[in-house]
């Protein structure tokens, strides 16, 4: 339904051609649409009403101007009031002060706390600090075997917790740990507890007056309903939160809660989560947000995206090698990577404007074909890879044994490279165009 | 008296599902004006519901309401749309001719309560004297089998795992295979949270399904979907996608114990046509409770 609010938006606004002003008859329709489709994004029933009326009171009397027509004017403004109420930029922790920092997370269960302990773990890592795991949650069956593993998995160091300590103890012994071995910011992962579970809520009192962590996150999942309002109330009002962390972002949920906890909150939305690789942890940013909640694409991630994983310099390199026909297979196979390393596929793809989500569901794009075909080259020697000239009947059998393929695949293989070899040439002698069109998709 | 203790226990919290407040609205002395029934919109709103079923309540609502004159009217009315929105549970003799060893695999998003879910299952069946095994096929999160085994141990059941990072496929396979030569009444399959758009994990899903099928035709005999009532629309475009990958019959609602009413549950048993069987109530062992969705509307304004 979000989908289309574009194209509902700019039918509801039909009549009103070329110029013309807002008025409060002919934008009424048009905000109907806009409050169905928020409603439908999980935004709350009273925050959308709340947003609805605001809108209203912003848009009427406007001149449309000529470069837009009215539904898209509607849409700008709705667009720049959600992007307003989530928060003006990326806001990033604040771990000044005492060492060790503390940052401690909080929220239901299956929101993705510990998922989200393990990511942030690697950001600040990689941010030059050095974070020290502490699984806090001795209620759930294994969950600190689970923080312990993750510790393991991306070598970061765990706080020993077993399931007879207090909660407040093991983060007080974790901060003295913590100042011992030089560790500079605690990530205190907490068990996950309903808003209404008082005892629990005190528990995490206790917590915060006797660690002081610099941060309090409140980990939700960007699928909530209408009850995001209730929960991140309660937990801001008895534990008091710093910001927020917005998990399985990587589903095909709108994300209306984000805009309901900002609003009943009014903490920043910090990161989002996109999904269970530990290096998904995004800063949120309001402008993508809002246009995720209209059905607008994400543009921008997907420039930063691409940005991220293409290093310039290859770049430069490569555009050379392929200027005096060197491109080989090993270029082919780095090529790969890098694209791969922006995300599946299909994320990219639905994070171009335009794109329809439902038509997305129904596309098939098989991530493994690219293990495979990583595979295939993986098996051949470096000779193999520079000169594919010599790779003749023998030499293919060997390959597709060592990939676990066969002997077709490594012909197909070698077919798509030549004719990616045959289009740089022919790019080569009508000029160079740019990288992106001699990737085979 | 411990049936009907429990069974009021349940009705309480199967009331709390939809509409708590609604019994306020409906004062006798209250006249049908447009602000009741935009009062009345935003509880079918915040409850979940959605939109479609929402909007089609309202509309029914709004000109039947012409003719009546106080509020209390409108209830019985409203009673009968929600009543309508619950597919007739199945008869429960299907299930006591159920084949031997009877499986269900769990499924469902990451985090909506599927491990917990089939512990408490595991207990609840156990209870009752059946024999019960579990199987883990859950070999992708980190520690899933380790606290699966804690549920094992709760239910006093026997388990069957591989090493982590193993094919959930092959497990699922060789716990179908323990079942029939251990003489198991229910084989309890979890499987690993994945998100409804991953295709490859929903294949993978589709793999589990069909290696049980092939150790025992038929099998399994339940798909059980777990869904989080904190969720809001997004629940539809889960069971869609689970519903399309590997067939869903029947529903749980977890998390119920908070202040989320899960409306959202009964557009997906309407629009999939799947019984809501079981809602979870609470942490402990026994807070796995049945739902009847004739007592539950019977049971909302009584």
């Amino acid at each position: 339904m979000f989908d289309n609010l574009s194209d509902k938006l700019n039918s509801a606004f039909k009549k009103l051609k070329g110029r013309g002003t807002l008025t409060e008859k002919n934008i009424e329709e048009g905000l109907k649409q806009v409050r169905m489709a928020l409603l439908e994004a999980d935004v709350n029933y009273r925050v959308a009403k709340k947003v609805i009326s605001d809108i209203k009171e912003r848009a009427l009397g406007q001149e449309v101007m000529d470069s837009l027509t009215p539904g898209q004017q509607v849409i700008k403004i709705v667009f720049d009031e959600f992007t307003r109420m989530m928060g003006d930029s990326h806001k990033g922790l604040n771990l000044e002060g005492r060492k060790p920092a503390a940052v401690m997370l909080v929220g239901l269960q299956g929101s993705g706390k510990t998922t989200t302990a393990g990511k942030l773990g690697l950001y600040l890592r990689k941010k030059g600090k050095k974070p020290f795991l502490v699984p806090v949650d001795v209620y759930r069956p294994a969950a600190i075997d689970q923080l312990k593993k993750i510790g393991k998995q991306l070598d970061l160091p765990v706080f020993p917790s077993t399931t007879d300590m207090e909660p407040l103890a093991i983060c007080e012994q974790a901060v003295a740990m913590g100042r011992e071995k030089g560790y500079d910011t605690l990530i205190l992962d907490t068990a996950g507890r309903l808003h209404v579970d008082e005892a629990l809520m005190a528990e995490l009192q206790g917590i915060r007056k006797g660690v002081h962590p610099s941060e309090i996150l409140l980990v939700a999942d960007a699928m909530t309903g209408q009850d995001a309002v209730n929960i991140a109330g309660s937990f801001d009002e008895t534990v008091g939160l710093d910001g927020i962390v917005l998990t399985k972002m990587d589903g095909d949920a709108r994300g209306g809660a984000a805009l309901s906890i900002k609003a009943v909150t009014g903490k920043p939305l910090k990161f989002i989560g996109m999904g269970e690789k530990s290096t998904d942890l995004e800063p949120f940013h309001p402008e993508r947000m809002a246009s995720r909640i209209l059905g607008m694409g994400d543009t921008l991630s997907f420039i930063e995206k691409a940005q991220e994983a293409v290093d310039i310099k290859g770049a430069e390199a490569l555009e050379k090698k392929l200027r005096k026909n060197q491109f080989t297979l090993e270029d082919f196979r780095d090529q790969m990577a890098s694209v791969k390393k922006m995300g599946s596929i299909k994320d990219l793809i639905g994070m171009l404007p335009g794109v329809n989500t439902k038509q997305l569901k129904d596309m098939n794009i098989d991530e493994r074909e690219f293990v495979r075909i990583e595979a295939i080259i993986n098996s051949m020697t470096p000779d193999e890879r520079r000169n594919h000239g010599i790779i003749k009947s023998s030499r293919k059998k060997r390959i597709a044994k060592g990939s676990g393929v066969t002997v077709q695949d490594v012909n197909k293989l070698l077919k798509s490279y030549t004719q990616t070899m045959k289009m740089v040439k022919k790019f080569n002698k009508g000029g160079m165009r740019s990288l992106k069109n001699m990737l085979p998709f | 008296m411990g049936i009907f203790n429990s069974l009021k226990k349940g009705l309480t919290k199967t009331r709390e599902i939809l509409l708590t407040d609604i019994n306020d609205l409906f004062s006798p002395e209250r006249a049908i004006d447009d602000d009741l029934l935009e009062e009345l919109e935003e509880i079918l709103v915040m409850s979940d519901l959605g939109m479609d079923i929402t909007m089609e309540i309202m509309e029914k609502i709004s000109k039947k309401a012409k003719k009546l004159k106080t509020a209390d009217e409108l209830k019985s009315i409203l009673k009968e749309e929600l009543k309508s929105l619950f597919p007739q549970t199945t008869s429960t003799e299907t299930e006591t001719a159920s084949p031997v060893p009877r499986v269900i695999m769990v499924v469902g998003v990451n985090g909506t309560g599927k491990t917990t879910t089939l512990g408490k299952l595991a207990v609840k069946l156990t209870g009752q004297g059946q024999k019960v095994l579990i199987a883990a096929a859950d070999t992708f999160r980190a520690a899933a089998v380790e606290q699966l085994q804690i549920w094992a141990n709760r239910a006093q059941v026997k388990m069957v795992k591989h090493r982590e990072g193993a094919d959930p496929a092959a497990v699922a396979f060789d716990a179908v295979e323990a079942s029939m030569a251990r003489g198991i009444d229910t084989l309890l399959i979890d499987t690993a949270g994945r998100l409804h758009t991953q295709k490859n994990l929903m294949e993978e899903l589709k793999k589990i399904k069909r290696s049980v099928g092939k150790r025992l035709p038929g099998a399994p005999h339940e798909v059980l979907m777990v869904l989080d009532a904190t969720t809001g629309q997004n629940a539809l475009s889960q069971a869609k996608l689970f519903n399309d990958a590997v067939g869903i019959t029947a529903l749980a609602l977890t998390k119920l114990d908070g202040t989320a009413k899960g409306g959202v549950v009964a557009s997906v048993a309407k629009t999939m046509d799947v019984p809501l069987k079981y809602i979870g109530v609470g942490e402990g062992m026994e807070d796995l409770q049945d739902f009847d969705a004739t007592l539950f509307v019977n049971a909302l304004f009584d």
